[in-house]
């Protein structure tokens, strides 16, 4: 394998697992803080006792888990590759959450929801055909 | 009124200066090739003696309080399709900031990811 098809073949690996991390704690995250009765934004006191009812809530720790898999995998990704590829690229998390809601929690998706889903993965394939590197090691 | 529009401000502008920051930091320490926990702990160890990371993380905090407090005074469906501007303007910064080289394969795509993302929240 080349360097250059090694170098695509990890940063669409990192990406993958990013999108796939991202929109699974995402998920999570909000199907807990709901479960443990949501923050009240009304004052730094009940923001306080939403975050402490969240922090008692398995899913929020699974979210949370998950969530920091995204951001190492975030980090890796950005010591070789474009901000302005990776960060759009995984912007597809959006069609995933999309997918997720639909399929596993019954949600309705409007037609004009799947239409942006569309117009999301036509960005990113577009993104997906420039180079994932286009500036020299720092150092 | 001012005090959403400055807010918003905040929020794409703090968020997309903080992660070219942590970009730069990670750009600093170089291309990631062990992939072993114990290298990847070491790639980390190195990743926050860099300036550009605290700097980034503060940033990024500061947006994301910022959110938290625009979405205690507005719906989601108002404020995360105009965030989706980050992606411009991360591409802008990307570009100043960071030398890539952004070409018009790239700025179609960030430009149909925007208009996707607004489309999601329309939806």
């Amino acid at each position: 394998m080349s360097i250059a098809q090694r170098l695509h073949l990890k940063t669409y690996v990192l990406i993958v697992l990013m999108v796939l991390f991202g929109a699974t704690g995402d998920v999570l995250l909000g199907k807990g803080m709901r479960e443990s009765g949501g923050i009240a934004l009304k004052s730094a006191g009940s923001i306080v006792d939403g975050l402490t009812r969240g922090f008692h809530n398995r899913l929020v720790w699974m979210g949370m888990g998950s969530l920091i898999v995204f951001f190492l995998c975030y980090l890796l990704v950005l010591s070789w590759a474009d901000y302005s590829f990776v960060s759009p690229a995984s912007a597809s998390s959006y069609g995933i959450v999309t997918l997720l809601g639909w399929m596993l929690l019954g949600e309705t998706v409007t037609s004009v929801r799947w239409l942006g889903v569309v117009v999301i993965c036509v960005g990113v394939l577009f993104i997906g055909h420039t180079p994932p590197r286009t500036t020299q090691e720092l150092e | 009124m001012i005090r959403i529009w400055l807010l918003l401000g905040v929020v794409v502008l703090a968020g997309t200066a903080g992660e070219i920051a942590v970009t730069r930091a990670m750009k600093r320490i170089g291309e990631v090739h062990h992939f072993h926990p114990r290298a990847l702990l070491r790639v980390l160890g190195r990743a926050f003696r860099v300036g550009w990371m605290w700097l980034g993380l503060g940033l990024l905090a500061m947006a994301f309080f910022s959110l938290l407090a625009l979405l205690s005074w507005e719906n989601v469906s108002f404020v995360v399709p105009i965030t989706a501007l980050s992606y411009v303007v991360g591409a802008l910064m990307a570009k100043l900031f960071l030398g890539e080289e952004v070409n018009q394969m790239r700025w179609m795509g960030v430009l149909l990811v925007v208009l996707g993302v607004v489309l999601v929240c329309a939806g």
